[in-house]
């Protein structure tokens, strides 16, 4: 690919998913914050194909932006009423002390990655990260670990429908 | 591959950074949710990167399971949210407090 389009494009995704991480946590309308996650989670769709990974950017945009999103606008259309935020008052110095906590979080992450070996990276051939070399892996290498997940998706859904129903 | 590798992460730490900032300073339940969301996605970027830098699928095959089990997040974190909101009428994490004694 060319280069120059290549960061146009790196530079374009990554300011989309800072704006939208901003957004998550700074908008007052939690249905605000749902789109913003979208727009996150479409920015990293394609930092995935830039990063030859293009079955993991189909599923991102199937399984996060078309499943989880929805249903986190699902729950919040149907808890419209007090979904807002009052005044912090059980802990007032909540706010300066997470921000001071994350900048330090983010400062010992920092001087991580400087220590970080710049090695060149691999020559990958046409074929890494189709849905042909992943579902190869995932079906001799990680077959147990694959049908394990759906074990836990059927528990999940189970789960979500007898909590879900309410007391009897 | 003209973007390095280190690119990716640094982003993917900020983004992390973020996601925990909002889990630390949201009180809407809906809200810290979608920031736990955040900060799944943004190790998944750096799984995706190291995958591509050291040319191994197992990267992208720990990606897949990481959203598997995030959308099981989604599914019960909402369901009890639901639950929570229909026995005290608020979705505010600082008005659930029977366990704080």
């Amino acid at each position: 690919m060319n280069a120059f389009i290549e960061i146009i494009i790196f530079g374009a995704a990554a300011a989309g998913a800072l704006v939208g991480a901003v957004g998550i946590i700074a908008s007052a309308a939690p249905v605000r914050s749902a789109l913003s996650l979208l727009l996150v989670l479409g920015s990293l769709a394609v930092l995935y194909l830039l990063l030859a990974a293009q079955f993991i950017a189909v599923l991102q945009v199937i399984i996060y932006a078309g499943a989880i999103v929805v249903l986190f606008l699902f729950v919040i259309m149907l808890l419209h009423m007090r979904t807002g935020e009052g005044r912090a008052t059980k802990l007032p110095r909540q706010r300066p002390a997470a921000m001071v906590l994350a900048a330090a979080f983010l400062a010992v992450v920092a001087a991580v990655l400087r220590g970080v070996p710049s090695i060149p990276a691999a020559v990958v051939s046409e074929e890494f990260g189709t849905a042909q070399a992943v579902g190869r892996m995932l079906f001799t290498t990680y077959v147990l670990p694959f049908e394990l997940a759906s074990m836990v998706l059927i528990v999940g859904i189970i789960a979500a429908v007898v909590i879900g129903r309410g007391p009897r | 591959m003209t973007i390095p590798v280190p690119y990716y992460l640094a982003l993917g730490a900020v983004l992390f950074t973020m996601g925990a900032l909002g889990v630390l300073i949201r009180r809407n339940a809906l809200v810290i949710f979608m920031s736990i969301e955040l900060m799944l996605n943004s190790v998944n970027l750096s799984f995706v990167a190291y995958a591509r830098q050291l040319g191994s699928l197992e990267g992208q095959v720990t990606v897949f399971f990481v959203m598997v089990i995030a959308a099981v997040e989604v599914v019960v974190g909402l369901a009890i949210i639901i639950a929570i909101f229909r026995s005290r009428d608020t979705v505010d994490i600082d008005d659930v407090d029977l366990l704080r004694g």
